[in-house]
């Protein structure tokens, strides 16, 4: 299994989400993983709800069994000061660069430079071994970027080559593409059951195969429960209004004769059914579309309450029994 | 029945709040003095949806508009006739023109765009050595701003050409709102800034005394930089920027033009957002940054806003009674389909025992009584079991509903000067003009004449114990 998992996908997938529970799924047993944050969003922080993290990589939840997490929002400016501190032992030249803003200026005027310092920070945590000679995570697990900008981000050899053809930038890119385009790595995408993201979806695949980047798998999230099957809604059609509004008095809501108070309760609950109806074939048509594309599928429960740490812990249960760790 | 009627029992959340202002938008559409309307908002709230509807109905209604979208999703674009990013408005058929009206749609191309500043600005010679330039080929395609940037400079260029009476704007799908306004000028003073000035010109610092001390700071930085990026990157860098600044006249002075078009009489900025805690918030902070920088906010378009013809049925009761009938069913026999129905296995697969109804075999293991009678009795079952269902579906809505109704509260609690218009949730996505012109009469319409699911197609049924071979598919 691969050590360096990405997880992208279309914005407002809940890319985040995933990415956390994924890193929680994978510390099981006493493992350890590191939840990383290139965005600079603190959305880690938000969703395990903590303050805003540093940039230094801190233990921020327990797995059931034991496993540990950390989580490290990489920011650009730092990592390049890392950077150039540990190549060029600069001291407090560093600290004059930063004031100066030249470090904004670099990774401004080289987009695909802060990308090498993003993603070549993930694959030295991937990397690094302690005394022992035991990897200091069994697994990382990135936030990445969203669908539209993953291979490019990814890519960054591509990136720099045209921006910086010599020099260490150039040497770390290299490095950083050897782990990204090795079976080190897994891309995995978050879709949503609609015609948008699972379009976005097929995109990056076609983009991250055509730059050989390794495709892991697809995660739907936020599926809503089946309240009404096939069989149900074939009868929505067809079923007697006068039998639905029995059924409806029955159930102690009112009279069932013409006007009164169960009757007048058909019409708009069989129109709510046509809705789910419509919703229901037009989520059929786009898991087809995502079965088509041959890759692992899972789904992911909607938590229409909004997500918190205890939905976090259920989707990590759920990616484990659905046998991602 | 004994029991309490529930149009009785439930007094919804809706109605606690005193009604925000109703925005309307066929007055703002028709008043020949519009002349932009901005429709911004976070990303995924159908910002491009509600422009180009917007679009329709003022076209509809004798304008001549034209549309610029950002990145439409591809049918939407085809639904326009935009299928090709040729950065160019087209005129889109199929409209109702009657009332002498043209609707012209077209997709931004932010590197075309910037080409054409370019090739607009300097003799052929000099566009082509910056076109050329790999600092510029990075910046033009792919700089964190540009699309901003270039979305308010093509903005500024249809209002010059003055062949059209109303202007919508799409802005791009940023991951804050607030982004539409920052990133323009952001990426002007960068590429005006002082910093890259000095780097870039390094050689003009020399005569000035005092500038001795930081002319020895910066050759040292530009010396690291320049060992880091490579040294061929900041002579791109610096080619660049003198050749724009040449033929260009500054990026700031640019931004801050079109930024000034934003401010003038005749702009209309619609906020756009869904009935969900994090796009409501992006609203709330964008409301308030318009306020502060002058901008004219003619009011909240709330998209894909829920409603039930049931309303006063709550989810309490509606789940209270589907459990009611799912008890008796259970007791009847024993289990059998309850425990099925929830099972992930009957998920999708069409040939499982719980989608054939009626079943024969169901018929001949209840005991006693003739097989019509069997038959008769298994139907009122599955009605039951429909009915259940029918009920939880309303519970989930009900639930939706008030989730809605909170979060839309608070943001009238905290801006009530907003004018608020509502748009219903469509079941599928908008492929069509039809389509288009469905959402533009939702925008335009007072929720409060349209209560909920009765303004939806196909809620009108057919009557009393008509079987209904087809429904609205």
């Amino acid at each position: 299994m691969s050590r360096l998992q990405v997880v992208s996908g279309k914005g407002g997938t809940g890319k985040t989400t995933v990415a956390a529970a994924l890193a929680l799924a994978l510390a099981t047993e006493g493992k350890r993983t590191l939840l990383v944050e290139v965005e600079g969003r603190q959305g880690i922080a938000q969703l395990f709800e903590t303050e805003a993290l540093p940039y230094e990589e801190r233990k921020i939840a327990v797995a059931p069994g034991g496993g540990e997490v950390y989580a490290l929002a990489i920011d650009p400016e730092l990592a390049l000061l890392d950077y150039l501190q540990m190549f060029y032992k600069l001291g407090s030249a560093g600290r004059a660069l930063k004031k100066l803003g030249a470090i904004d200026f670099a990774t401004t005027i080289a987009p695909g430079l802060r990308d090498v310092l993003l993603t070549g920070k993930a694959c030295e945590a991937v990397r690094r071994k302690d005394k022992s000679g035991r990897f200091a995570y069994d697994y990382v697990v990135m936030d990445a970027p969203p669908t539209g900008r993953i291979t490019r981000f990814l890519n960054v050899n591509d990136e720099v080559a045209g921006l910086a053809k010599i020099g260490p930038i150039h040497n770390q890119a290299q490095a950083v593409m050897r782990v990204l385009k090795s079976p080190e790595t897994a891309v995995h995408l978050v879709a949503l059951l609609e015609e948008m993201p699972v379009q976005e979806t097929v995109d990056g695949i076609a983009e991250l195969r055509s730059a050989r980047l390794p495709v892991g798998r697809i995660i739907v999230n936020m599926v809503r429960p089946e309240v009404l099957d096939a069989a149900d809604l074939e009868l929505v059609r067809t079923v007697p209004r006068s039998t639905v509004a029995r059924s409806l008095s029955s159930a102690g809501l009112g009279g069932a004769r013409r006007g009164g108070h169960a009757e007048r309760l058909v019409d708009p609950l069989l129109t709510q059914a046509e809705e789910y109806a419509e919703r229901y074939a037009l989520e059929h048509e786009q898991r087809a579309v995502l079965t088509e594309l041959g890759l692992p599928l899972h789904e992911l429960p909607l938590f229409a309450e909004g997500m918190d740490l205890a939905g976090l812990y259920e989707l990590a249960r759920e990616l484990r029994e659905q046998g991602v760790s | 029945m004994s029991r309490p009627d529930p149009a009785h029992t439930h007094d919804p959340a809706r109605h606690h709040l005193a009604p925000a202002r109703v925005l309307d938008v066929d007055p703002l559409l028709q008043d020949p003095k519009t002349r932009i309307v901005v429709c911004c908002g976070s990303g995924g709230v159908g910002k491009t949806t509600t422009a180009a509807a917007l679009g329709l109905r003022a076209a509809e209604r004798g304008r001549k508009v034209v549309v610029l979208t950002i990145d439409p999703a591809r049918r939407l674009a085809q639904s326009m006739g935009i299928d090709s990013l040729d950065n160019t408005p087209r005129r889109v058929k199929g409209i109702d023109d009657s009332a002498g009206g043209e609707l012209h749609a077209m997709m931004l191309d932010m590197k075309r765009t910037f080409d054409e500043i370019v090739e607009a600005h300097a003799d052929p010679e000099r566009a082509a050595a910056i076109l050329n330039n790999p600092f510029y080929q990075s910046l033009s395609a792919g700089f964190a701003g540009t699309q901003e940037y270039m979305a308010m400079e093509k903005l500024g260029q249809l209002r010059a050409r003055d062949e059209w009476d109303l202007i919508i704007v799409d802005t791009p799908p940023s991951r804050s709102a607030l982004d539409f306004l920052d990133a323009p000028k952001r990426l002007g003073s960068f590429l005006d800034g002082r910093l890259i000035r000095l780097l870039t010109a390094p050689a003009k610092l020399g005569g000035r005394a005092g500038m001795k001390f930081l002319n020895v700071g910066m050759s040292m930085m530009t010396g690291t930089l320049g060992k880091l990026l490579g040294g061929q990157l900041l002579k791109d860098v610096q080619t660049f920027v003198s050749a724009m600044d040449t033929t260009f006249g500054g990026f700031r002075t640019r931004a801050d033009a079109t930024y000034k078009l934003l401010q003038a009489p005749g702009t209309a900025f619609l906020v756009v957002a869904a009935p969900e805690r994090d796009a409501l918030r992006e609203a709330a902070y964008f409301v308030e940054r318009l306020a502060a920088e002058d901008m004219p906010l003619a009011g909240l378009v709330l998209n894909r806003v829920h409603g039930s013809g049931a309303d006063r049925l709550s989810a309490e009761r509606a789940l209270a009674a589907a459990e009611n009938l799912e008890d008796s069913r259970i007791v009847d026999q024993e289990g059998g389909k309850a425990g099925l129905r929830n099972s992930p296995d009957t998920y999708g697969s069409s040939d499982s025992p719980t989608h054939e109804t009626p079943a024969p075999a169901a018929a001949e293991a209840s005991d006693g009584g003739s097989p019509a009678e069997d038959d008769a009795e298994h139907a009122e079952r599955s009605v039951d079991q429909l009915t259940a269902g029918l009920l939880r579906l309303h519970a989930d809505r009900m639930q939706l509903l008030s989730r809605e109704q909170r979060t839309r509260d608070r943001f009238t609690a905290l801006h009530p000067e907003v004018a608020v218009t509502e748009v219903a949730a469509l079941p599928g996505d908008v492929h069509d003009l039809a389509g288009l012109r469905d959402i533009g009469d939702r925008l335009a319409a007072d929720e409060r004449e349209l209560p909920a699911a009765s303004a939806l197609p196909g809620a009108t049924r057919p009557p009393e114990e008509d079987t209904r071979p087809e429904a609205s598919a």
